[in-house]
């Protein structure tokens, strides 16, 4: 595929690295290669790299340095959240999250329903959106954690974590958000809210993968899981991955400097994405139009599955991902898409994009030009359609949605 | 990314015998909009009795529109009794192979061949309703299960999902393959089976609970889905009375949902006889 170019709209699976965030990383791949640990001023001289990484993503998140610790991802941040949060209230045997989590949270919870847990998974409606009466009913005097995510990566719907942060405090429950999709998207001021906990990955960031971090509010009872050295004050042991750890606090910076333009050009593009794709007959925009992250896009293209439209654009060269069933191996469609109750006709043919700062108008007008004539095609092979336009036909006064 | 042979691009990227034969000798239907894939087969045959022409139309992922267009391929040409002989592996073989993940997108070519066989020799679609159902998520009955695991020699749950998706859901009834897969496999394979008789006429009792089982799994969750719902009212000879609930009953379209949908999935899965009636609550 390397003799085109690629349109890489994928962004919420993972991020092209930005130049900058690597040229901060590779000296410390070369020379200085000292252990922060070590007394020694050779040693020594990384850990300033270290701190003022440390500064950069608690600048971004809006929150004091000491409250950062670094992980090896996002979904080792989710474990070691809950984890220790149960941990640390041993009496308290009820977790509340929802159905539309990334796994790393979901099935960390379905792991903990077999384990003597009781665990509430908040449904969601029509549109993606949670019900706030019924996340505060959901909440006990015996809930150690509720742990919902800032935004989801498939639909882009945001949830008011501020708000649902609020009512957990108030029953004693800790609040853990999966901000993976959020950060550098929608302004995250930790210090002015009652979040404890937050994850972010570094590779939805322009970093490598292979770096998260780990939110913790100041005061709030910590487990560590990884035990060994003294590391990261003691919350999590092991050397620290430095230029990974350098790389992600230069990314930070640029996100927040970035964020203005993800929410004006970025956003418009997918407009226009978006707009441009609604074009075409018998599809539909997954997730709420109104509170949704300013990159993301999920669109069902109505009696077409999922991976055909995936191989032809990547014979195009477009990157994007679909809900389908055949796309994830389970054989089931999207458990978000199920979970809003999108129709099987819509779910299997659910194709997401999710644009970055590096998308360009260019890019998104080759995908409304070449997409759409996909779709077409794959419909004329589908039985379905032939089925829907016949019955379309043979009904008085039927107009084409 | 699936590792998919160059073959199998060939065939999803330009399928050959993609449409509908006018006036088809046998026309083969498996699979659902829920399901993920589905595969429509006609084919007509000339005076000596050879598939002359033999046509797709498929719901699915790339191997599943590959299998569907050779298979076609496969069959032109052939008589009736050779062509039943294609098995779903000679379809992956055809192919160059088929990631294991995807066998079931062959077993699906084999399936709505055999069922366009048996719609020429005037018989029900495929004995799929005779049997226990094992995987309640795919409809996959225990002969369907066996039928598959001789044909392939299959031994474990994984790959009995894999060729036929049962066990792929919620997941719920792999105990339950496994139990057959060691029940399968302590016993000899059945005689060679003489061509299945013709599905004998339902009692009404046989009848009105597959109607109702056909409601509540192919018709209630799509209508759930858009908000509305579907309750049985009656079931009168071959007249069934429903009512639609919710936002359903407001649609003005509703006289159509049903008409076709309702109606297409009661005929297609109970019986071609059956008329289906609104009444207003």
């Amino acid at each position: 595929m390397s003799h085109q170019h690629v349109v890489y709209l994928d962004n919420n699976a993972t991020t092209r690295t930005a130049p900058e965030v690597v040229a901060a990383m590779l000296p410390f791949f070369g020379e200085h290669y000292g252990n922060p640990s070590s007394m020694h001023t050779f040693g020594g001289a990384v850990k300033a790299h270290i701190d003022q990484a440390r500064q950069q993503v608690a600048d971004l998140l809006g929150c004091l340095a000491e409250e950062v610790i670094f992980t090896s991802c996002g979904t080792e941040s989710d474990n070691a959240a809950i984890m220790s949060t149960l941990r640390s209230f041993p009496g308290k045997r009820h977790v509340v999250t929802t159905r539309v989590e990334h796994p790393a949270v979901l099935n960390f919870c379905q792991d903990l329903a077999g384990r003597g847990y009781e665990v509430t998974f908040l449904p969601v409606d029509r549109q993606g959106n949670l019900d706030l009466d019924q996340v505060a009913e959901a909440i006990r005097e015996d809930t150690a954690i509720v742990s919902v995510m800032w935004a989801n990566n498939e639909t882009g719907v945001v949830f008011p974590v501020t708000e649902i942060a609020q009512m957990a405090r108030a029953k004693g429950a800790l609040f853990h958000t999966d901000a993976v999709q959020a950060v550098g998207k929608v302004p995250t001021k930790l210090s002015e809210t009652a979040i404890d906990l937050l994850s972010l990955s570094g590779h939805k960031l322009h970093t490598p993968k292979g770096v998260g971090v780990l939110y913790v509010r100041k005061g709030t009872p910590f487990v560590p899981y990884v035990m060994g050295g003294h590391q990261e004050h003691g919350r999590r042991a092991g050397t620290e991955n430095v230029p990974y750890i350098v790389g992600l606090g230069r990314a930070c910076q640029l996100a927040g400097e970035r964020m203005l333009e993800e929410n004006t050009r970025v956003k418009a593009l997918r407009d226009r994405l978006e707009k441009g794709l609604l074009q075409v007959e018998a599809t539909m925009v997954n997730g709420d139009p109104a509170r949704r992250l300013p990159n993301t896009s999920s669109v069902s293209f109505e009696y077409v599955e999922g991976e055909s439209i995936l191989l032809m654009l990547s014979d195009l060269g477009i990157c994007a991902s679909s809900g389908s069933a055949c796309t994830s191996g389970s054989l089931e469609p999207s458990h978000v898409l199920r979970a809003m109750g999108v129709p099987f006709t819509a779910a299997h043919g659910s194709i997401r994009f999710s644009l970055s700062y590096y998308t360009t108008q260019e890019e998104v007008d080759y995908v409304l030009k070449h997409l759409p004539p996909i779709i077409e095609r794959l419909r004329k092979i589908s039985p379905f359609w032939a089925r829907q336009q016949a019955r379309a036909c043979a009904t008085p006064g039927y107009v084409q949605p | 990314m699936w590792e998919y042979t160059d073959k199998v691009r060939k065939y999803f990227t330009d399928p050959v015998n993609v449409g509908e034969v006018e006036k088809p000798d046998g026309v083969g239907e498996v699979g659902s909009l829920a399901c993920g894939d589905a595969l429509r087969l006609t084919f007509k045959l000339d005076d000596q009795g050879k598939i002359e022409d033999a046509r797709f139309q498929t719901f699915g992922c790339a191997s599943a529109i590959a299998s569907s267009s050779a298979l076609t391929e496969m069959i032109k040409g052939k008589t009736l009794d050779e062509a039943a002989k294609v098995t779903n592996r000679d379809i992956a073989d055809f192919l160059g192979g088929l990631p294991p993940e995807k066998m079931h997108c062959s077993v699906m070519g084999e399936q709505a061949l055999q069922a366009a066989i048996r719609n020429y020799q005037g018989l029900e679609p495929l004995p799929s309703e005779e049997g226990e159902v094992i995987c309640e998520c795919f409809g996959v009955t225990d002969q369907e299960i066996e039928r598959v695991a001789r044909g392939n020699n299959l031994h474990t749950v994984e790959e009995i999902t894999n060729y036929t998706k049962a066990g792929g859901g919620c997941g719920k009834c792999v105990d339950k393959i496994e139990a057959l897969l060691a029940k399968i496999w302590s016993q000899p394979a059945p005689q060679a089976a003489a061509p299945a008789p013709p599905k004998k006429k339902l009692t009404n009792i046989q009848k009105m609970k597959l109607i109702e089982e056909t409601l509540e799994r192919e018709v209630r969750p799509a209508l759930k889905a858009d908000g509305g719902d579907i309750e049985l009212i009656d079931i009168a000879g071959d007249v069934v009375q429903v009512s639609l609930r919710g936002r359903c009953a407001a649609c003005a379209a509703s006289q159509a949902t049903l008409g076709q949908f309702v109606q297409t999935k009661l005929r297609e899965f109970v019986s071609d006889e059956l008329i289906v009636e609104e009444v207003r609550p």
